[in-house]
């Protein structure tokens, strides 16, 4: 199935150039560019009220832009809007459905809209209530669903038929890490099924975890483009992190990998455990040869790539939010 | 970038699920979205959904009234009209004009509820005519009021209510109501996409209504009043809507009036549709 997509995966599904959306005086997209290949995920990271959901409503039809444009599967996102929205599906950052309707209400009034008569409409909800697990639920109303249950429920309602491209706005917010790690599995389906997807997210890890290339967006603009791989590289540096056998030798240990590697060494809390960031991470293993050659027992050694949030604070001089939101939107 | 988990009854779990929304996505079949028709009326579908689901919309509307006819034909129909049977000959038609009339702000309230809970922004990213979310709802209101038009009749009826006009009389009285509350409906499409939250809706729509139903000839008759308030109280649209059902319903139709409620709506709709339509394309 997903060899009919091979073919465009060369193709942009979304080409923005120097969008702009103005409230009043806030330029909340300001002079956005963006190219988002066909097929697997792209994230859009950055902090609340960054212009992810404004750039995200514009690239869906809800929203007109203010400056600059965008093509959407070859559409252009004001002229032909109409084109784009029969092959998008949009999941806002809410849950999008009738609260008071049932779920299966719900996705029969969806199918239905989209062109499933009578008796196969019926079928396909009940089909995709199964495949999300919500087959039990189907029969209640909404409101009464949890926030995994709610975002799942949101996400069938918007595969009723297949888009090309599906917007998932912050799809996570305020879920617990279990729910969390159901949306991620299937989102990796969708794309599975040759779904391009564009998601927004505050959550470094999820965007780490789900997304092929990133942009990572603060005030609007975008500050920063590439794959994870890119992001973390252009921060300079993977973190060389060793744990000697005996706290005594870790002064030496220090010195001698400072010599070997360059930059500087912190001494950790840990009294056993040093670190440094690397510039060439490909001469750790001779780092760690010479400690031996001196006499220095190195208990564990870790050698990782700089986290996003290393990668945002480099960015933007800030830290990404994320303790905070995390506490405020976990719902009770 | 993937790490491969070790295999456990969860992982066998996800496989099962990744395997049916792959199944479910591609499954999908690719159709013609329905057209503006079909879309309306599966919007009206989901306001009667709504109605079965929360009843209490209706309830909350209908008790109310239900309250004010007792209360005003036991309590006060005696000093008004002389007696209580003379009296809810006089009020029935009145009450039945001000509680649908009330419950036209329930519109707003959907309204401003769908664009809040992102109803609004799933429904208009369907590839189908955008306004029939606007349409189907005006519809399924409509049949609201005629439900809520029945339960009024059928109280008053118990407590010996009996139109002279007869059934036809009836009939054209809440005909010319729905054409009248289906109009004044527009003005809260227009308040339900303008004001920020339900509770502000509620809140002005309450500021028009209460001075709109109650300076009015549906509990009093008009000549009662002070003379600096008739004036007033005449040219009240409502007021002249409750003399034209009251005529219809009293079997004695006063062609002016009804002229002046066709009028009246046919204004309405040309005003605030156009205005809902402008501010629901441009809804950001």
């Amino acid at each position: 199935m997903g060899c009919a997509y091979v073919g465009r995966m060369s193709d942009l599904a979304i080409e923005t150039s120097g969008l702009v959306k103005v409230f009043g005086e806030h330029r909340a997209v300001d002079g956005v560019d963006l190219q988002v290949a066909s097929g697997g995920v792209y994230g859009v990271l950055g902090p609340n009220g960054a212009g992810k959901t404004t750039t995200i409503r514009m690239l869906a039809t809800l929203l007109k832009p203010d400056g600059g444009s965008a093509r959407v599967l070859g559409h252009d996102v004001v002229a032909e809007a109409g084109a784009v929205r029969s092959r998008v599906a949009m999941t806002g950052q809410f849950a999008s459905l009738d609260e008071d309707l049932t779920g299966l209400e719900n996705l029969v009034m969806l199918a239905k809209l989209y062109g499933y008569r009578g008796a196969a409409a019926r079928t396909r909800a009940d089909q995709l209530l199964d495949a999300f697990d919500l087959t039990e639920a189907g029969t209640k109303q909404v409101k009464s669903y949890s926030g995994g249950m709610r975002r799942r429920i949101d996400i069938a309602g918007s595969i009723v038929v297949r888009p090309d491209l599906m917007f998932l706005d912050e799809p996570t917010t305020g879920l617990d890490p279990r729910s969390r790690n159901q949306v991620w599995d299937i989102v990796r389906a969708l794309v599975g099924a040759g779904t391009t997807v564009l998601l927004t997210t505050q959550y470094l890890d999820e965007a780490d975890q789900l997304a092929d290339r990133i942009a990572v967006i603060d005030r609007g603009k975008v500050i920063a483009e590439g794959t994870t791989g890119e992001l973390k590289a252009s921060v300079g540096t993977g973190a060389l992190r060793v744990r000697v056998a005996d706290p005594a030798d870790r002064e030496q240990a220090a010195t001698l990998l400072t010599e070997a590697l360059g930059g500087e060494a912190v001494l950790e809390r840990d009294p056993y455990a040093l670190s440094l960031n690397v510039a060439s991470p490909a001469e750790v293993p001779t780092a760690l040869v010479r400690l031996r050659d001196h006499g220095v027992d190195v208990a564990e050694f870790s050698l990782g790539q700089p986290s996003l949030d290393e990668v945002f604070l480099a960015l933007t001089g800030e830290h990404v939010a994320e303790v905070e939101t995390d506490e405020s939107e976990v719902p009770a | 970038m993937t790490t491969q988990s070790t295999p456990s009854p969860q992982s066998t779990e996800r496989a099962a699920m990744d395997a049916k929304v792959r199944e479910a996505v591609g499954s999908a079949e690719q159709l013609q979205p329905v057209g503006p028709l079909s879309s309306s009326l599966i919007f009206t579908h989901r306001a009667l959904l709504k109605i079965k689901h929360v009843p209490e919309q209706l309830l909350d509307v209908t008790m109310f009234p239900i309250l004010f006819t007792l209360m005003f034909t036991y309590i006060f129909g005696g000093a008004i009209a002389g007696s209580t049977s003379a009296y809810i000959d006089y009020l029935t038609p009145g009450i039945l004009v001000q509680t649908v009339v009330m419950i036209t702000m329930y519109t707003a309230m959907t309204i401003n509820n769908d664009i809040k809970k992102g109803v609004f922004d799933r429904i208009r990213s369907l590839p189908v005519w955008r306004p029939s979310l606007m349409v189907g709802a005006l519809l399924g209101d409509t049949l609201r009021y005629t439900m809520a038009s029945v339960v009024i009749l059928v109280v008053t009826m118990l407590i010996g209510y009996r139109p002279p006009g007869g059934a036809v009389g009836v009939l054209l009285a809440v005909a010319l109501l729905l054409v009248f509350c289906f109009s004044v409906s527009w003005i809260w499409t227009l308040l339900g996409l303008k004001l920020r939250s339900p509770e502000s809706v509620m809140g002005v729509s309450m500021m028009v209504l209460f001075p709109l139903t109650f300076l009015s000839n549906v509990f009093v008759q008009i000549e009662t009043m002070p003379g600096w308030l008739q004036p007033v109280v005449e040219r009240n649209p409502v007021s002249i809507l409750v003399d034209a059902v009251r005529s219809l319903m009293v079997g004695d139709p006063h062609g002016g009036s009804i002229l002046q409620v066709l009028i009246i709506s046919g204004i309405l709709v040309a005003v605030f549709g156009p205005l809902t339509m402008r501010a629901y394309a441009r809804k950001s």
